[in-house]
C-alpha cells in the first residue's frame, strides 16, 4: 500500500469535528504490541486517542478532522511491523454487540437478586425447622417481594419477548413454558404471602432466570466472538483497486467504492476486484474461483473478467460495469435465491423438544388441578399444586440442554479453525451422509504450489527459492515461500519476460523461462508429464532444474477423506473443471464417484438427485460457481480464501491450508448431537422424578429450588464433555 | 428478632452497591477488552521517573 491511498469509505466523521478509523491489525503477538502502537501513533499531536483492543486485534484512532493524514497510520504501523487493514464494523455485528450488553445487563441485575433472594431464603427455610415467627417470615417474603419483583420485570425480558413473538407467530417455543412459569411462580407468591402462608417461590422464579440468562449469554458471546474473528480476516484479504483518476494519477481504493465506468489498472498477480471489460492490453487470467477451471484463459481488448479472479501475465486497463449487470452472477444470484426458498427451514432439537414439551406439562398441571379438586381439596391447595407442578417443570435443564453444548462445541470448532456463521449448523452438520467436494481450491490449494519438490535437489530448491524473493512474476510465489534463508541475493537483475539472475560461487544463476535457462530438454519432458502445469526453470552452471507449478491437493486431503468416509459418509467430487484435470484427483484421493465440466445448474441438479433418495448433503466448496449448490445443501462449508458469494451462502468457513477442519466439524458436530441428545434424556428423567412428587403436592420451594439447580448443574456439566474430543487420527 | 429490621435493608443495600458498580463498569466498558486488559495492569509507562 503506497500514500496514494484512499481511506473515505472507512473514517466516520463525528458533528463535533471528530474524524475516527478503525483498522484490523496483523502480527500483534505480545501484549506488548499494545504499547507499541499507542505510542506510536499517539507520538503525533494531531491524534486525540489511540485505543488497542487486544482481544478483537484492532485500533481505533481518532483525531481532530483535516488535522490529520490518515494514510500516514496505515504507513506507520507497516514500518513498525503491524501490517494494518481499514475496518468498518458492519451493522450485524454492532447489533450483536448491543444484544450482548442487554443480556450481560440482565445478567447482572438477575445475579445480584439471586444472591440477596438466597440470603432471605435460606432463612426462611431453616425457620421452617428451628422455628420462626410468622411476622419474622411474612417480612423476609415481603423483602424478597420487593427485590425480586422489578428484578424479574427486568431480566426475564429476553424470555417474554421471545415468547410473545411466538404466540403471535402462532407458535410454541421453549420460552412460552418459561415465562410462563416465572409469572405464575411470581403471581402465587405474592397471593400467598398476601395470605401470611408458608410457602413462596420468589427464590426459583429468579434463579430460573439467572440460570437461563447465564446460558444464552455465553451462546452469545461465542457467536460474537466467531463473527468478530470472520470480520477481521474478511478486512485482511479485501482486495483493493488501483483507481486511474480522470487527472491519470493511479489511487489505491477499496474495492467497495469502485462505481460503474470507473477505470482501473490490473498489475499482473492481482485479483479483479470488480466485475469489469478489459479496455486495453493482453493477459492470461486464473477464472478458477469463478468457474473452477484451472486453465488460464487469453484475453483482450473488450473481453469480460469476473470479481475474483486472478490476473497473470500483462497490465490490463479496466472499465467497471455496473453491479450485477453481469449474466453470470446474475444468474448465480437467482439459483442461490431459488435454492433459499425451496429449503425448509430447520427447526431445531430444541424447539422440537418444546412442542413436545408444553402441551404435556400444561395438561398435566390441569390434570393435576382437576384431579385435587375431584378427590376433595379446596380450589385454593387444588390451584397451588398445579401452580407447583408448573414451577418444577419449568424448563430449565430443557432450555439450557441443547444451548450449552452448542457453546462449548462451537468453541472446539473455533480452536480446530472452523467459524461458525449460523447456529443450528451443528445439528445440521451431524445428519449428513454424503460430503460432496468442488476440487479447485477446496480439495486443492487456492494458490498453485510446487508439485515435483522431491525429484529436485534440496541445494537446487533453496537456491531457486532465494532467487524467486526478487521476482515480481507471480507464479515466483509458489517458489519464494519454499526459502529457508528469507534473504534475497544482493544484485539481481531481471530480465522482463525472461527471468531474473544473480552470480553465485562465480557462476550464472537465473531463474526463468526454459529458453532463459537454456533447459529445454528437461523442459518439454516435464510440460509432457504434467500438462496442466506451468513452469520454472533454473540454471547453475551445468546444473538445471525444472520446477513445476501447478493446483496441488491440500496437504491432508487424502487422510482426510479416507477418514471421512471412515465414518460411514459417502463422498463425491463435482468439479466445474475439465475431465483431464478433475480425474488424477479423484484417483489420488480413492472417490470414484465424480464428474468433471458442471455448471452451477448440474450442482444444483446432483444436489437435488440426492436429496430425493433422502440423503443430506454436506456440500464443501469455494467458487462462485460453488454458490447456488452451498445454498441448497443441507450444510455446507467454504474455505476462508474462497468467493464472498460462496461464503455468504455457507454455514461455516474454515482457516488454513489443511482440509481437515472438515472432518474435525464432523466429528465435533456428531459429538455434539449425542451430548445433545443426552442432555435431553438428562432433563426428561429429572422431570419424571420430579412430576409425581408435584402432583402428589410434596413439593416446597427448598425442593424446587435444590432439583432445578440441580439439573441445570448436571446437564452444563455433561455439555462440557463436547470439547474433550479425542484427538484426530491426522 | 427486630433486629433483622435493619439488618436486612442493610445486606440488600450493599448488594445494590454491588449491582451499580457492576452496570457502571459495563457502561464504561471494561469488558469489551478482556485479555488487553489483563496485559495493561502489568505496563509501567505511567510511573513517572
Amino acid at each position: 500500500m503506497g500514500s496514494n491511498l484512499d481511506l473515505s469509505l472507512f473514517v466516520r466523521h463525528s458533528d463535533d469535528g471528530v474524524a475516527q478509523l478503525d483498522l484490523v491489525v496483523e502480527g500483534m503477538k505480545t501484549p506488548a504490541a499494545i504499547l507499541d502502537i499507542e505510542k506510536a501513533i499517539g507520538a503525533d499531536p494531531a491524534v486525540l486517542s489511540a485505543r488497542v483492543n487486544y482481544t478483537s486485534r484492532r485500533v481505533s484512532v481518532e483525531w481532530r478532522d483535516g488535522d490529520y493524514d490518515p494514510t500516514r497510520l496505515v504507513d506507520l504501523l507497516d514500518q513498525l511491523g503491524y501490517p494494518a487493514h481499514p475496518f468498518q464494523v458492519n451493522e450485524q455485528e454492532e447489533r450483536e454487540t448491543r444484544v450482548s450488553r442487554y443480556l450481560l445487563r440482565c445478567l447482572g441485575v438477575a445475579g445480584f437478586a439471586s444472591m440477596n433472594i438466597m440470603l432471605l431464603s435460606v432463612s426462611v427455610w431453616s425457620g421452617h425447622v428451628s422455628g420462626m415467627g410468622e411476622e419474622t417470615r411474612d417480612f423476609l417474603h415481603w423483602m424478597s417481594a420487593l427485590i425480586v419483583l422489578p428484578a424479574a420485570a427486568y431480566a426475564g425480558r429476553p424470555f417474554f419477548a421471545s415468547a410473545w413473538r411466538a404466540l403471535k407467530g402462532g407458535g410454541v417455543n421453549m420460552d412460552v413454558p418459561i415465562s410462563l412459569g416465572i409469572c405464575l411462580a411470581l403471581v402465587m407468591s405474592i397471593f400467598e404471602t398476601w395470605h401470611h402462608a408458608e410457602h413462596a417461590y420468589f427464590d426459583s422464579a429468579i434463579m430460573l432466570i439467572f440460570f437461563l440468562l447465564t446460558g444464552r449469554y455465553l451462546d452469545h458471546a461465542m457467536r460474537r466472538k466467531t463473527r468478530a474473528v470472520a470480520a477481521n480476516l474478511a478486512a485482511l484479504r479485501a482486495t483493493s483497486a488501483n483507481l486511474i483518476a480522470p487527472s491519470g494519477e493511479v489511487i489505491c481504493v477499496p474495492a467497495e467504492s469502485l462505481k460503474a465506468d470507473d477505470v482501473i489498472l490490473l498489475r499482473p498477480g492481482e485479483r479483479v476486484p470488480a466485475d469489469c471489460v478489459v479496455l486495453s492490453g493482453h493477459s492470461e487470467v486464473d477464472d478458477s474461483l469463478v468457474t473452477g477451471e484451472t486453465r488460464w484463459r487469453q484475453l483482450g481488448e473488450g473481453d469480460l473478467l469476473h470479481a475474483g479472479s486472478v490476473n497473470y501475465k500483462g497490465a490490463l486497463r479496466l472499465r467497471v460495469l455496473e453491479g450485477s449487470s453481469q449474466s453470470l452472477v446474475d444468474e448465480i444470484e437467482r439459483m442461490i435465491e431459488a435454492a433459499l426458498t425451496t429449503k425448509n427451514a430447520y427447526l431445531q432439537l430444541g424447539d422440537r423438544a418444546a412442542r413436545l414439551y408444553a402441551p404435556v406439562v400444561h395438561a398435566a398441571a390441569l390434570t393435576t388441578a382437576i384431579g385435587w379438586y375431584m378427590a376433595g381439596a379446596t380450589a385454593h391447595d387444588a390451584i397451588i399444586t398445579a401452580i407447583a407442578v408448573l414451577i418444577i417443570t419449568c424448563p430449565c435443564a430443557l432450555a439450557l440442554a441443547v444451548p450449552a453444548v452448542q457453546v462449548v462445541a462451537s468453541g472446539a470448532l473455533f480452536r480446530s479453525g472452523v467459524l461458525l456463521s449460523s447456529g443450528d449448523a451443528i445439528e445440521r452438520l451431524s445428519e449428513v451422509d454424503v460430503v460432496i467436494f468442488d476440487k479447485t481450491g477446496t480439495l486443492t490449494l487456492p494458490q498453485p504450489a510446487l508439485v515435483n519438490r522431491s525429484e529436485i535437489a534440496p541445494e537446487l530448491v533453496e537456491r531457486a527459492a532465494r532467487l524467486a524473493l526478487s521476482s515480481h512474476h507471480p507464479l515466483a510465489r509458489a517458489l519464494s515461500t519454499l526459502a529457508l534463508l528469507r534473504e534475497p541475493f544482493d544484485t539481481v537483475e531481471e530480465e522482463p519476460g525472461e527471468g531474473v539472475r544473480t552470480r553465485l560461487q562465480g557462476l550464472d544463476l537465473r531463474l526463468g523461462s526454459a529458453a532463459f535457462c537454456e533447459a529445454q530438454g528437461a523442459a518439454e519432458e516435464a510440460m509432457a508429464r504434467h500438462p496442466d502445469g506451468s513452469l520454472i526453470c533454473l540454471r547453475h552452471g551445468d546444473q538445471a532444474a525444472v520446477f513445476v507449478i501447478e493446483q496441488a491437493l491440500r496437504p491432508d486431503a487424502v487422510a482426510c477423506v479416507q477418514a471421512i468416509k471412515a465414518l460411514g459418509l459417502e463422498c463425491r467430487l463435482l468439479s466445474g473443471d475439465r475431465a483431464a484435470s478433475v480425474e488424477p484427483v479423484a484417483q489420488a484421493l480413492g472417490i470414484s464417484n465424480w464428474r468433471a465440466g458442471t455448471k452451477p445448474a448440474d450442482k444444483i441438479a446432483a444436489l437435488e438427485a440426492l436429496k430425493a433418495q433422502g440423503k443430506r448433503v454436506l456440500m464443501v466448496g469455494d467458487g462462485i460457481n460453488d454458490a447456488p449448490a452451498l445454498a441448497a445443501a443441507h450444510v455446507a462449508i467454504s474455505p476462508i480464501t474462497g468467493s464472498d458469494l460462496a461464503q455468504a451462502a455457507s454455514d461455516a468457513v474454515f482457516l488454513g491450508e489443511k482440509l481437515m477442519p472438515v472432518l474435525k466439524a464432523i466429528e465435533i458436530a456428531r459429538n455434539a448431537r449425542s451430548l445433545m441428545r443426552q442432555n435431553l434424556g438428562l432433563a426428561i428423567v429429572y422431570n419424571a422424578l420430579a412430576v409425581p412428587l408435584a402432583v402428589a403436592g410434596f413439593v416446597t420451594p427448598l425442593f424446587a429450588a435444590a432439583a432445578m439447580s440441580g439439573s441445570s448443574i448436571l446437564v452444563t456439566v455433561n455439555a462440557l464433555r463436547a470439547s474433550r474430543l479425542k484427538e484426530a487420527k491426522l | 428478632m427486630s433486629v433483622i429490621l435493619y439488618l436486612v435493608p442493610i445486606a440488600v443495600g450493599l448488594g445494590l452497591i454491588g449491582l451499580v458498580a457492576f452496570l457502571w463498569s459495563m457502561k464504561s466498558g471494561q469488558y469489551e477488552d478482556l485479555d488487553g486488559a489483563a496485559s495493561r495492569a502489568l505496563f509501567d509507562d505511567d510511573i513517572k521517573s
